[in-house]
């Protein structure tokens, strides 16, 4: 017995020692440590848990523009950017861990954040005053944020669900000839039931009031497996539009459904976050038709991926394999990297070309000014429109566009779009001030601010 | 109206039949040894992506191959612990060189048949039967490495460790399995018909809509719920099961091996969550959620009992038909008739069914009664 005690024991030191190793190996590849003169930037992604097939091609195109920045420029104004994943899994309680663990690594902290989770959003956004760190919310996050008076830390950057659902509904309106056209219509919201998927109903509710078409609101439970209910109700009530408020998994299974009660996918629009790659994919067949807003990017290969093919695929450097690195997600990805770089760029301006605080960087989102001109420099010519942040709109820019899905690739079918801001801006007004009260916060004038 | 009542609840029924194939494997395991195996749902995720991985597409060629090489790799490291381990028990039993070389030659078919499958794949992915065939090793290899490596030698422990170590074999599994064969969506081609049926359209305005999806699924696990039937009634094994979930002790007096018995049983319950991977991963599409489909199970063992095969399959139905009649028809009445918030009720009210039975029948639907002889 002691024997076979002792064999067990060794066999599992022998096994763990393995696995250690292992762990080592891959951990040395990732996580360098930053030196003096680094630039540190946070990366509070998902390559694991149920939202991951969605959240490693995001991660893949961040990883990638920070490593192309070095790559190619010797970092920004030659501060090179040291770049640290911590893996989530969509958990909030894991997203504050990480948050907590990386904010004040490399010689400043970190930049800025971006979880990639309106869950975690919402946790960081009553940390990130204190820990003056900024939070890069992009296409995501609470839609009030954007008032910059209220919510200094947060930047839902390209647009917010309620300037998604916003562009959708007018995209809608459009189809049936003007928004009076929409009285007596049904629409109904198939939601992922957080605080993510809850978002857009605000929104729809007071296009529905205005216009009178009849809105229901269908909750689905994470993760989203299991949808027949909500297509059955939909097949009962025969609505003439359905929204698709959906995450990973569920996007799939949901257009799945559809096609199972025969509901026309291409009545069906789904928000930025159910528009890429892996939500149509799984569904095959039943996909086709099926349309959703833009996040202005859509799929494809620009300029800016000749540099990545260049500076990094070439070598082996790369995050994903090559062919992937068109999809949504992956571009959506670069994106947000690009953003966060052009943001210390700016405020290098102000403050110098050496690694700066969040609060500095802070300032540079704030006024992020990117023109047609610069966009095209950045190799990003066709995905983005030009943007302006300022205190009072941290959204920076309300524009979109529709693409559907043929079965192979999405293709772009509307003109642009721009959210009404006289029907959103009065919401964000009403919801900035109440969370200012409930808080207790002061609110910057904005006009003051240079 | 009763068109749409039925449509519910045929459907209801249907995704019930799916619960029951995912509960089946925590009873078994319950039955035979009183563990309640946590890492059910980890095991269906595990079996899922390991057929989807083996039967997967061409073009993905280079990951593949990489992922082989990966998988093979940590494949030949458990092997090699397994055998050095065994080995050592040999020794330590006083085993002569012979028992050395039996080792020594098992180790060397291990490594042959792990070459020549290695190569196989290289040239190409497999044919699903092949996937499957190779998958259900897999799953007999893995309830043999839980039962040397933790069970064994936490016989006579409390069900609470157990229950606690089945959880540590969950997480395991769990980040084990999308290590090895990653994280993405993979598909699994049952060439399962997708086009939905249309019953009955002269009598229902509309017609009744049944998933032949579905059906066939359903087709499946029932065939499997009667073949597990018979062989726990009719067989040899099937009744040496049954004499150690009635009584441990007795059983290992009238000379029933306890470790093999236990082997059986996770194998078993392994080819279950084989059965329940293949199908939800069709459905679904192979990804981490799948493993939270065993959540699912969970009303349906209370409502069922924990020790009862027809309970899991009875049970099911019900969860599955009242969670989906009660989303769709009470769950309006309640938000309306109480100006609530909304929001899914289907998830809870699987819970809430299922503790109204246990309030009127602890032992489950079909349970054992319980019966304490003071």
């Amino acid at each position: 017995m002691g024997l076979r005690k002792a064999a067990l024991r060794k066999a599992v030191i022998f096994g763990a020692a393995v696995a250690a190793a292992g762990f080592v190996a891959t951990a040395t590849v990732q996580a360098q440590t930053p030196g003096p003169n680094d630039q540190f930037i946070a990366g509070l992604i998902y390559r694991t848990g149920a939202y991951a097939p969605n959240g490693i091609p995001f991660a893949n195109g961040i990883a990638d523009y920070y490593a192309l920045v070095n790559a190619r420029d010797g970092g920004i104004n030659g501060v090179k950017i040291s770049y640290e994943e911590c893996d989530t899994a969509y958990a909030t309680d894991r997203g504050v861990e990480c948050y907590e663990r990386l904010k004040n690594k490399g010689p400043t902290g970190t930049a800025y954040v971006s979880p990639l989770s309106t869950g975690i959003t919402f946790a960081l956004t009553e940390k990130a005053p204190i820990d003056k760190i900024p939070i890069i919310s992009m296409g995501y996050g609470r839609s009030e944020s954007r008032d910059g008076s209220v919510f200094q830390w947060n930047f839902p950057l390209l647009g917010t669900y309620w300037s998604a659902a916003d562009i959708i509904m007018q995209h809608i309106a459009k189809k049936e000839g003007g928004f009076d056209k929409l009285k007596g219509k049904k629409i109904v919201l198939v939601y992922h039931d957080s605080p993510y998927g809850k978002e857009p109903i605000a929104l729809l509710e007071q296009r529905a009031k205005m216009h009178g078409f009849e809105f229901t609101p269908m909750p689905v439970t994470h993760p989203g497996v299991e949808q027949k209910a909500t297509w059955l109700q939909i097949r009962q009530n025969r609505p003439d539009y359905v929204l698709l408020w959906g995450w990973g998994v569920m996007n799939s299974t949901s257009i799945k459904e559809a096609a199972a009660v025969g509901f026309p996918r291409d009545k069906m629009y789904g928000v930025w976050w159910s528009g890429a790659e892996p939500d149509v994919r799984p569904a095959e067949d039943g996909a086709k038709g099926y349309n959703a807003a833009m996040l202005q990017h859509g799929a494809g290969q620009f300029a800016v991926h000749a540099d990545l093919k260049k500076f990094l695929y070439d070598k082996g450097q790369g995050s994903a394999k090559y062919d992937e690195t068109g999809e949504v997600l992956y571009n959506r990805g670069l994106i947000n990297g690009m953003l966060g770089v052009e943001s210390i760029r700016k405020a290098q301006t102000k403050f110098g070309n050496k690694p700066l605080t969040g609060e500095q960087v802070r300032w540079g989102i704030e006024n992020l000014e990117i023109s047609a001109a610069r966009i095209k420099e950045l190799g990003f010519e066709g995905m983005l429109q030009p943007m302006k942040v300022s205190c009072s709109d941290h959204e920076g820019t309300r524009a979109g566009r529709i693409q559907q899905w043929d079965g192979k690739k999405w293709t772009v079918v509307s003109e642009w779009y721009e959210s009404d801001d006289k029907v959103i801006k009065p919401m964000v007004d009403a919801a900035a001030k109440k969370y200012a009260e409930e808080k207790k916060l002061t609110v910057r004038d904005c006009s003051k601010e240079s | 109206m009763l068109g749409a009542f039925l449509e519910t609840l045929i459907g209801g029924l249907l995704t019930g039949v799916l619960y029951s194939l995912v509960a089946l494997g925590f009873v078994l395991i319950f039955k035979a040894s009183g563990v309640f195996n946590f890492a059910q749902g980890a095991m269906v995720l595990f079996a899922a992506l390991t057929i989807a991985r083996l039967s997967g597409e061409i073009d993905n060629k280079e990951v593949h191959l990489a992922n082989f090489v990966v998988a093979a790799a940590i494949l030949g490291v458990a092997v090699a612990l397994i055998g050095w381990y065994a080995w050592r028990e040999y020794v330590a039993r006083g085993a002569g060189p012979d028992e050395r070389r039996k080792m020594q030659m098992l180790a060397a078919v291990g490594a042959l048949v792990g070459g020549i499958a290695a190569y196989s794949y290289g040239k190409g992915a497999w044919p699903i039967w092949l996937a499957i065939a190779a998958t259900a090793a897999i799953m007999g290899l893995l309830a043999y490495a839980i039962e040397r490596l933790v069970l064994r030698h936490l016989v006579n422990q409390e069900g609470i460790i157990l229950f606690m170590a089945t959880l540590g074999i969950a997480n395991f599994l769990d980040g084990f399995g999308q290590t090895l064969w990653g994280s993405d969506i993979y598909k699994i081609n049952l060439g399962l018909p997708k086009d939905p049926l249309f019953l009955f359209e002269n009598v229902f305005p509309g017609g009744l809509l049944v998933d032949p999806g579905e059906l066939v699924a359903a087709g499946i696990a029932a065939g499997l719920v009667v073949v597990l039937a018979i062989f726990f009634q009719k067989t040899r094994v099937g009744r040496a099961l049954r004499a150690v979930a009635d009584d441990h002790a007795a059983a290992q007096s009238v000379g029933i091996p306890l470790n093999t018995i236990w082997l059986i049983v996770w194998t078993v319950s392994g080819l279950v969550a084989l059965a329940a991977g293949l199908i939800w991963g069709a459905k679904l599409g192979v990804q981490f959620s799948i493993s939270l489909i065993a959540l699912k199970a969970l009303p349906v063992l209370i409502l069922g009992g924990f020790t009862s095969v027809p309970g899991a399959i009875v049970g099911g139905l019900i969860i599955g038909a009242g969670e989906k009649l009660s989303e769709v028809f009470l769950a309006p009445v309640l938000v309306k008739a109480f100006d609530l918030a909304g929001g899914g009720i289907e998830n809870w009210f699987a819970y809430m069914l299922a503790l109204v039975f246990l309030l009127f029948r602890p032992q489950g639907l079909f349970g054992e009664r319980i019966i304490e002889r003071v």
